[in-house]
């Protein structure tokens, strides 16, 4: 009775990406690393927290960030988010000119993130002499946003292995489950920035 | 439940994406007004702290709901207790580390 029930859910009301078992389990299992991802970040965020203050006679965190930049990663990201939702919207309508497309808009901005971001490294390490051993509070925080640039990165060569896969492929149970996926860790990161945006710059300018 | 997902698709499927245009104006109207409320008003500190990280919980989920599904597949249970337990740890992190180690406020 009840797997009836299940089976009979599956085909007629769920995505492409669920219609298989172990699609289907890969998911859920995918949302656990991503749970754990949280943790790894919580980690860094309690770190950083508790080391802002100590910042050695060095720049502190009002010295260092400008809101111009900021905002422009902060939006950037936004967007990008935004866009990797409409890849999984096309996705869903088994478009894939379409989710390739979006796919690719969102690794540009992926890109145009990174490059904002390590412009901002470069400009405090360069100009404002703030590199990560300067001070307690600068190794938090380059190790904090460091991590979160690294998954961006790592995010932007996963997609475009999606995309080679999608472009030979096309949009099978399988191609769909990986291109969902690769856009749920697309969407994590943005949580994460959101909490940086606020744990980190708006906290700067506040205290 | 099936049902609600019955319409969710149908309205994936046809036209326009409000849901992640509505994703996206709300996204950006509280970094917004994050922003303003941090460096435009001159609240006291901890009364700003606690408005700004309760908006970014609300982006937070925002983006779950509206972007990422988190209510979706054969046994969405599973998933959303998975994350769960992961915001439990990482705000028992957090505000532990906080607590014990930065307690002099």
């Amino acid at each position: 009775m009840m797997d009836s029930l299940l089976s009979q859910k599956n085909k007629s009301t769920l995505p492409l990406e669920y219609s298989t078992e172990e699609g289907d389990l890969r998911i859920v299992g995918f949302w656990i690393f991503l749970a754990a991802e949280l943790v790894l970040f919580g980690t860094l965020f309690g770190t950083y927290l508790v080391l802002q203050s100590h910042t050695a006679g060095g720049p502190n965190a009002h010295d260092l960030f400008e809101i111009g930049p900021v905002m422009a990663e902060t939006i950037v990201l936004l967007v990008s988010s935004f866009t990797c939702g409409l890849s999984t919207m096309e996705l869903r309508r088994h478009n894939n000119k379409g989710l390739i497309g979006w796919l690719i808009i969102t690794i540009l901005l992926g890109l145009v993130f990174v490059g904002l971001e390590a412009n901002e490294f470069y400009t405090y390490a360069a100009h404002e002499g703030a590199t990560l051993s300067t001070s307690a509070f600068l190794s938090g925080f380059f190790i904090l946003l460091g991590t979160h640039g690294c998954h961006v990165s790592l995010g932007i060569v996963w997609i475009i292995g999606i995309l080679l896969q999608l472009r030979k492929r096309g949009i099978t149970p399988v191609t769909a489950r990986k291109a969902f996926m690769v856009g749920l860790y697309w969407h994590f990161l943005d949580v994460v920035w959101i909490f940086i945006f606020t744990a980190v710059y708006l906290t700067g300018w506040v205290i | 439940m099936s049902e609600n997902q019955n319409q969710v698709m149908k309205q994936e499927h046809a036209g326009f994406p409000w849901k992640q245009v509505i994703g996206l104006v709300l996204s950006l109207a509280l970094t917004f007004l994050a922003l303003w409320i941090a460096v435009g008003l001159s609240l006291p500190v901890h009364v700003t702290l606690t408005i700004i990280v309760g908006l970014a919980i609300f982006q937070a989920f925002i983006q779950l709901f509206m972007f990422m599904h988190v209510t979706e597949g054969t046994e969405p249970v599973h998933q959303v207790i998975g994350i769960l337990f992961g915001i439990y740890v990482a705000f028992a992190v957090v505000a532990g580390t906080i607590w014990i180690l930065a307690y002099t406020i």
